[in-house]
């Protein structure tokens, strides 16, 4: 569970470049939930997710993730719950290590990296199995370097890492935005099937209405820093897809 | 003969070097010059307690810790103040140069009775082949852990800490933390080469660490440039190829000379060669595409 009390960011506070991001806020979101966002460009979406992920800190107000309160705490310390996909496929995988030693990174994500040689045979099956199920071809090729891959490959494979060791919320950070369509259905299938299988929390923040309309259980609007809409289960099912292209209007 | 023998043994030395540019440049990304400094600093250390009697077990451990101690420098000035890390590197170098002064006490300080690691066992009758396997024993020790600790899951991110910063802290990496063991790694090893060539040359000198930092980079462009050649991807190959690298600069060196250009153009030479092994993948007869 996250919630949010109260929770504010200021850019730049007190020059005169400020910029509110997000006004107060008071936000939970539930064990198991599918939380999409959608808003135009500087609603302040991107700023909600990076507060969850801790790679900026609220102004004010509190942050709990399970009744832990995380405010202050870094991003590479909320990496015990979190996992991140970032909108730049480049972003979320080292180009110059091999496919393995990603996914080795990421097996290690809520534990310290030791002085120990810990790619094992078995762990690279553990790999190849799990690359297996996209069904991409990639699961034998797991020596190459991830930078030889497309953009889809890459984001698909940032999927399947954050699901190498626990986790509890997932962070789609407008996933698909630099994929072709075919790719990009690909990942938000992969990313579905994932949220359901392992009982993620998960936020999406997209831009594309027709992912926004069919994904997730839970849908909010944001404007200018602030909540204008928040659609919940019941009602989200109910949503027709030309409402979502109306609030924009 | 004798003349590429010295200068085998020259590059075995700054092999600690060119590990810790390949380290800081190549692994992490930045372009660390506190070397110019962590070298001097490696290497009157080890002259001043080596004319002590001192131990060389515990000179190698002093070496290896003045070493770090610049690089921690150099990683807090960058990582804590956000400084740029070339403006931290010359603020430590420079630091440095009194720092080595002071250690040393004067600008000059000979070693002509000092016993040295490489009078520490005795392969053969030849000294200069004996120091030869003396060195080769030891870069082949360093070698192995850094290929070691390059391998294992700490190595792996410190690798993607270079490559992939976002991603690293995602996965639970303090990355700022990395970089001061990185940089502390890096610049230990080469006060260790400092510490070597101290023992070989015979003597410690307040300025032999002056443009030291372009025989590393010299090195390692070398030895990328030829593992992107035979498209190498193993770690412990492509290390071995970055210590090739030193070796083949100093004989690239030592021909020059013999050649017999002016020892005073030595700096020149050396930069105008590196300049053309940076420039050479680039330098194309064909138009450009882009």
């Amino acid at each position: 569970m996250i919630s949010f009390r109260q929770v504010e960011k200021i850019f730049n506070k007190g020059k005169p470049n400020e910029v509110v991001a997000l006004k107060p806020l008071d936000l939970t979101v539930a064990d198991g939930d599918f939380l999409v966002v959608v808003g135009s460009n500087g609603s302040g979406k991107s700023t909600l997710l990076n507060l969850v992920s801790g790679s900026i800190l609220a102004t004010k107000g509190t942050i709990y993730m399970d009744d832990v309160n995380v405010t202050r705490m870094p991003d590479y310390k909320r990496s015990r719950w979190v996992a991140r996909v970032f909108q730049n496929p480049l972003l979320g995988t080292a180009p110059d290590l091999s496919i393995l030693d990603n996914f080795r990174l990421a097996a290690l994500r809520t534990t310290s990296k030791k002085l120990v040689i810990g790619s094992s045979e078995k762990f690279r099956q553990q790999v190849r199995d799990k690359i297996a199920t996209l069904g991409m071809g990639l699961e034998n090729k797991t020596g190459q370097l991830m930078g030889t891959l497309s953009g889809g490959q890459r984001q698909a494979l940032t999927l399947l890492m954050s699901v190498m060791d626990d986790l509890k919320i997932l962070l789609l950070d407008e996933p698909t935005a630099a994929l072709d369509p075919r790719s990009a259905a690909v990942v938000m299938q992969t990313a579905d099937k994932l949220i359901r299988e392992y009982q993620l929390t998960a936020l999406l923040v997209t831009h594309n209405l027709k992912e926004a309309f069919q994904y997730g259980n839970r849908i909010i609007h944001m404007h200018d820093g602030s909540v204008i809409r928040d659609v919940p289960s019941a009602e989200k099912q109910q949503l027709r897809d030309t409402d979502l292209y109306q609030w924009f209007q | 003969m004798d003349f590429y023998l010295a200068a085998l043994l020259q590059g075995l030395c700054f092999s600690g070097l060119a590990l810790g540019i390949y380290l800081s440049m190549t692994i992490f990304n930045i372009p660390d010059i506190t070397t110019d400094g962590s070298y001097t600093f490696g290497a009157v250390t080890a002259g001043v307690l080596l004319s002590q009697q001192i131990p060389l077990y515990l000179i190698i451990i002093l070496v290896l810790f003045a070493g770090a101690l610049a690089g921690t420098a150099t990683a807090l000035i960058h990582t804590r103040l956000k400084i740029n890390p070339l403006l931290a590197g010359i603020l430590v170098m420079t630091a440095l140069y009194s720092v080595n002064l002071k250690i040393l006490g004067r600008s000059n300080l000979p070693l002509l009775n000092a016993k040295t690691l490489f009078d520490t066992v005795s392969l053969s009758a030849n000294s200069n082949v004996n120091t030869l396997y003396v060195l080769a024993g030891m870069v082949l020790l360093l070698l192995l852990l850094m290929s070691y600790v390059l391998r294992t899951d700490f190595g792996i991110a410190m690798r993607a800490t270079g490559n992939s910063e976002n991603m690293v802290r995602a996965l639970g990496v303090n990355t700022q933390y990395m970089k001061i063991i990185g940089l502390a790694m890096a610049n230990a090893l080469t006060a260790l080469s400092g510490c070597l060539m101290v023992q070989l040359q015979g003597f410690a000198d307040i300025n032999m660490g002056i443009g030291i930092v372009i025989t590393g980079l010299g090195s390692v462009i070398i030895g990328e440039s030829l593992a992107a050649v035979l498209a190498i991807r193993s770690i412990p190959i492509n290390l071995l190829i970055v210590l090739a690298g030193a070796v083949i600069f100093q004989f690239v060196l030592a021909f020059t000379l013999s050649i017999g250009i002016d020892a005073t153009l030595l700096k020149l030479v050396t930069a105008v060669f590196v300049l053309l092994i940076v420039s050479l993948p680039r330098l194309s007869f064909k138009q450009s595409d882009d």
